[in-house]
């Protein structure tokens, strides 16, 4: 039996035609499109075409605003030290929000041990930064704002266009974390006001370990990696061309059936919110309801905790995330989940969905009809569900 | 991630369920993690006639619950008041590193339910047990980051493994 995979977030397969275009690559043997002979010319053709299509996906005045890295997490990493380093002339203050991701916070922990200063913004209720914080948080030293488009973890997302407005206003820097946004929803990093915007191939079907940063014009900004001229002189390094390539054709795909996929994931999160109170009950769902990403869930299922549900799940052949404390390597309640007010015992039973275009309705019934009787058997087994009965 | 014995005791929970009439409850909880275990004793001639429990937490933990109440079933106290993490671990044949804290919840309950039967037998009414900080930085001589198991130095507050805040005492 086929695995349902709604764990999208972790992975996504890569698209036929995208395996193609990399294979071919792999058959023609590309040369170093740094060279300059014919070889590498031809290389460097291709290697335009790639950056051209992301360009096109993100509507940059230039291709060359792209840069293409290994992934989503260098591409963080770059755009935040990349900012501090080359800035700290001007002001050593950066703010963010609580609840980035992991290269946001550690990229920022690291450059705090070395004297810069970092406000961190609370979101509200439903998980959103005000933008008004960011105004009023903004000093003369701060150099560089960084808030997430969209969270991994709930797939809320973040008023950017109205920060963009705040930081171009006050001529701050603004890096926004798009990695599960760029190729799943439309991004228009000219209405957005970004001047970096991070994201990864694999979030739209391209090959794992290729990524890049919008690096707009005119921004002040080092490479992480020193050495070669490649990537307009801002990534050293021969490129990954395959993987480039294969995030070439991601790209243009993404532009192409953006339409159709929103429809598709649309119907399957709308199907699950709307089936979910037939099949159980006594949940939280923490990803807001108008402002989020079309193919995230998170729901938190009282009494239960979610590696139990997942490993149930995956006996059934789902397979499903989970935002337990249990099942990180640190042991620790989720900080996105606390953020947003939820109690330890019931960030202990989040479970994240994550749908993709491969996914279909059948696959929703499926899990929704294993997930009833995994939260019996493991509210059989629970102390706290027992509690609520003699209590009540 | 788990071995096919935790994985058979996840999945087959053995002596899950409450003792209406039971004459020594344990309770604990992991502040480290959220978790929480009730063990239920019935005792006969001292020893132990039935014991349930009932446990929320991840596959490690109910595992955990149901291979000690597996060990302490039919023992006396004596023997029972013996048992350990390190049995349950034993029992289980491993457990991961970052799990091992499991198997203290589930001898813990059990103590603790052993000691509230003998506490009521002589009468004695314990104030609500202060349940301890699972922060344990030790097993033997040195200090161990209590999220990655890791070796670390005794004064340190972070850990480079993990890259965890260490800030509980050592």
């Amino acid at each position: 039996m086929k695995v349902i995979n709604l764990d999208h977030i972790s992975a996504k397969p890569l698209l036929p035609e995208v395996k193609t275009v990399m294979i071919d690559a792999i058959e023609k043997d590309y040369h170093n499109p740094a060279s300059q002979h014919k070889s590498g010319e031809e290389a460097a053709a291709a290697l335009l075409q790639a950056r051209e299509a992301v360009a096109g996906l993100l509507n940059c005045n230039t291709p060359k605003e792209i840069v293409f890295t290994s992934g989503g997490t260098e591409s963080v990493n770059h755009a935040i030290k990349g900012v501090a380093m080359a800035n700290e002339d001007k002001g050593k203050h950066i703010i963010t929000s609580n609840i980035e991701h992991n290269a946001v916070i550690r990229s920022l922990r690291r450059l705090k041990a070395s004297g810069f200063a970092v406000t961190s913004l609370p979101v509200d209720s439903g998980g959103r930064v005000n933008p008004q914080d960011v105004a009023e948080a903004i000093t003369k030293d701060t150099i560089l704002v960084s808030i997430m488009h969209s969270n991994n973890e709930t797939g809320t997302i973040q008023p950017i266009e109205e920060i963009g407005k705040i930081t171009r206003e006050k001529k701050v820097i603004f890096h926004s974390d798009a990695v599960d946004s760029v190729g799943v929803v439309p991004l228009n990093v000219q209405k957005l006001g970004v001047d970096l915007l991070s994201f990864a191939s694999n979030t739209f079907y391209g090959p794992v370990g290729v990524g890049g940063l919008f690096i707009r014009r005119g921004t002040r900004i080092f490479p992480l990696l020193e050495g070669g001229v490649q990537e307009n002189n801002k990534r050293a390094g021969a490129e990954n061309l395959i993987g480039i390539i294969g995030t070439g054709k991601a790209a243009e795909l993404a532009l192409r059936d953006m339409d159709m996929r929103l429809t598709h994931l649309k119907a399957l999160k709308t199907q699950l919110l709307t089936e979910l109170p037939n099949f159980i009950d006594e949940y939280i769902i923490n990803t807001h309801p108008d402002n989020s990403l079309p193919n995230l869930l998170s729901i938190s299922i009282k009494y239960i905790e979610g590696e139990s549900v997942m490993l149930m799940l995956d006996d059934d052949k789902i397979a499903v995330s989970t935002r337990s404390a249990c099942a990180t390597g640190s042991l620790r309640a989720s900080h996105v989940l606390l953020s947003l007010g939820l109690s330890h015992a019931d960030a202990q039973g989040t479970l994240v969905l994550s749908f993709g275009i491969d996914n279909t309705q059948d696959d929703i019934t499926t899990f929704l009809k294993a997930l009833k009787n995994v939260v019996t058997t493991l509210r059989d087994i629970s102390p706290l569900y027992q509690k609520k009965y003699t209590e009540n | 991630m788990y071995n096919k014995t935790v994985m058979d005791h996840f999945r087959n929970p053995r002596n899950v369920g409450v003792i209406e009439d039971a004459d020594g409850v344990g309770e604990v909880g992991n502040p480290l993690c959220g978790d929480m275990m009730t063990i239920y004793l019935k005792i006969k001639d001292e020893r132990i006639a039935d014991i349930k429990f009932q446990t929320f937490g991840c596959g490690s933990a109910i595992a955990v619950s149901s291979m000690i109440t597996e060990i302490a079933k039919g023992k006396s106290l004596v023997d029972a008041k013996q048992l350990t993490n390190k049995d349950v671990a034993k029992a289980l044949e491993g457990l991961p590193k970052n799990k091992l804290h499991c198997s203290n919840l589930g001898a813990d309950a059990l103590q603790l339910a052993i000691q509230n039967y003998e506490d009521k037998l002589a009468g004695v009414t314990r104030p609500e047990p202060i349940r301890k900080e699972k922060h344990e930085h030790s097993h033997g001589e040195k200090c161990y980051c209590p999220y990655c198991d890791i070796e670390i130095q005794e004064n340190i507050t972070f850990c480079d493994a993990c890259q965890s805040s260490l800030e509980d005492e050592h």
